[in-house]
């Protein structure tokens, strides 16, 4: 007996838990994708991602409203088209503010941080004024509802294993186009000297312009995945952004498995605490154990060796 | 071929370039020479556009391309080699030399490259910043190579690096330029590596030209007396 429950019931609460808290890991991962990689190319702090995320769950809303309404026999696969609707609308929001707001301020970080939160607070007033102060929630099509019982105590729900899936997707296809396009050698490039990638012959405005459209569409993605277990306002986003910073940072900025390792920690033990404690002493739990990690590791838990 | 004319770069007030004319024929291997600090590199970097300037002519074929990003100019023909290589140390080897390529549109490594520098081939896999210092000297320059240039700028390439391997790296720049017919400017301070290499020797002092010669008439004395300290 511990906490006053048996072990049996503690091994399904921690697979349950730990079940919600992959859930939860999906979400950041996408985040802390988009985030890392503009974060890594071009050095600047998306403040507004959260935003970004926030538009994809409207869209995903929207997108499920209006198959209801004018295509209800299709209703079933609605949620692969608000994906990309999500995507598509997201980074070209993107891609609209690399152009009119962050290229001007290329040379100034800490700028570009003040300018990207200002953006967010843009954006959530224009969620406000077109979507409503409300919360929205998405109705899932019949096939994603219920779960799966594996034993008698535990049970995993059908669109958890859905999001999952869909992030393991994304994930890989991030790290293809990283590893083995011709874009993502251009990014690597950049991020590992700007100057010399221009003079390589690589157009590194180009590249920025496109890392910060794909960045916010992966958000946008995010927010698709987080209709299903959030529901949708306009300040939502906030919620996350400063999770995502954690992970990003944990991870360490420029390395992809880091940042799913660290998405993996962080939304586990957030999850699993959450159950025992409240949902505040979860949070500063898990605040405290990745600042001790971080004094003893600045650089976050992966980085590349190579000389210098 | 390529023409610079009254090129003028400062850095904030201080202007370090005053007024530079050079003009170098198709096939031409030129050195500029000179003390630290007399402005070699900052000639260098404003030539490729990573360092912007002033007011000045700078020609490939006519083109001027003076105004334009660094990698447009390595659209119109011209490639840089920079002092300390700066390759992409956590790239591999080929991912490296195919940084050059993306100007090409091309993205096989053609097997020239690979012939001048058999070494590359065999670390291809590589992290780039694991290579030795002469290593990562013969990867830079297979990078600008692999662009398809005209101009090859080479600033200080026998910094840092072992007396045999200066040698091979002047062999190897006499090969290519009679493989491509190559136009190559590069800064040194090593004066034999100027001596073996060059056609054309101009001196640098305090951001001017202040002293050209041709190979075969050079007055080593002079040019030594300009390096000396």
């Amino acid at each position: 007996m511990l906490f006053g429950y048996s072990f049996g019931d503690l091994g399904s609460i921690l697979v349950m838990q730990g079940f919600a808290g992959l859930i939860l890991f999906s979400v950041f991962v996408l985040m802390a994708l988009g985030l890392a990689i503009i974060f890594g190319q071009m050095g600047v702090i998306n403040m507004a991602h959260g935003e970004f995320m926030i538009l994809g769950a409207y869209m995903t809303f929207l997108s499920s409203h209006l198959f209801q309404t004018y295509l209800p026999s299709f209703f079933g696969i609605y949620f692969f088209v608000a994906m990309i609707v999500a995507f598509l609308v997201s980074g070209a929001a993107g891609l609209a503010t690399e152009w009119l707001l962050i290229r001007h301020l290329y040379r100034r970080p800490l700028d570009t941080l003040l300018a990207t939160w200002g953006l967010s607070l843009i954006m959530q007033q224009a969620f406000r004024t077109i979507f409503g102060a409300r919360e929205v929630g998405v109705e899932l099509p019949s096939w994603m509802m219920g779960s799966l019982n594996v034993s008698s105590s535990i049970e995993v729900q059908i669109n958890g294993l859905f999001v999952m899936a869909l992030t393991l997707m994304i994930t890989g296809a991030v790290a293809l186009l990283m590893f083995k396009s011709r874009w993502g050698l251009q990014v690597r490039a950049v991020v590992n000297n700007r100057v010399m990638s221009g003079a390589v012959g690589i157009d590194t405005r180009r590249i920025d312009r496109l890392t910060f459209g794909l960045g916010c569409g992966i958000a946008g993605v995010a927010g698709s995945a987080f209709t299903m277990i959030g529901s949708t306002s306009p300040s939502a986003g906030q919620l996350y952004i400063v999770d995502t910073f954690l992970v990003v940072v944990f991870g360490g900025a420029q390395s992809l498995l880091g940042t799913i390792a660290s998405a993996l920690a962080i939304s586990q033990s957030q999850s699993t605490l959450e159950f025992f404690t409240s949902g505040s002493n979860a949070k500063v739990t898990t605040l405290l154990i990745v600042i001790g990690l971080l004094m003893l590791r600045p650089q976050g838990l992966f980085v590349l060796k190579v000389r210098k | 071929m390529f023409n610079v004319r009254g090129l003028n770069v400062a850095y904030g007030q201080s202007q370090v370039l005053h007024g530079i004319d050079m003009s170098v024929a198709q096939g031409e291997i030129v050195a500029v020479v000179g003390r630290n600090g007399m402005g070699k590199s900052t000639l260098m970097k404003s030539l490729i556009g990573v360092l912007p300037s002033r007011s000045g002519e700078i020609s490939v074929q006519g083109t001027d391309v003076a105004g334009l990003p660094s990698h447009s100019r390595v659209k119109h023909g011209l490639a840089y080699v920079p002092q300390g290589r700066q390759i992409f140390g956590t790239m591999t080897v080929k991912e490296n030399i195919q940084t050059g390529l993306v100007v090409t549109g091309k993205t096989e490594i053609p097997d020239e490259i690979y012939s001048l520098f058999p070494i590359l081939a065999e670390f291809e896999k590589r992290r780039g910043g694991n290579l030795s210092g002469g290593q990562q000297q013969q990867l830079a320059i297979a990078r600008a190579l692999a662009s398809d240039p005209k101009i090859l700028l080479l600033d200080e390439p026998t910094e840092g690096i072992q007396p045999s391997i200066i040698k091979d790296i002047a062999v190897v720049l006499k090969e290519i330029r009679q493989l491509r017919n190559l136009t190559i400017v590069v800064c040194e301070q090593v004066l034999s590596f100027v001596l073996d290499v060059a056609d054309r020797i101009l001196v640098m002092e305090n951001g001017r030209i202040v002293h050209s010669d041709r190979r075969d008439q050079v007055d080593e004395a002079a040019i030594a007396g300009y390096l000396a300290v």
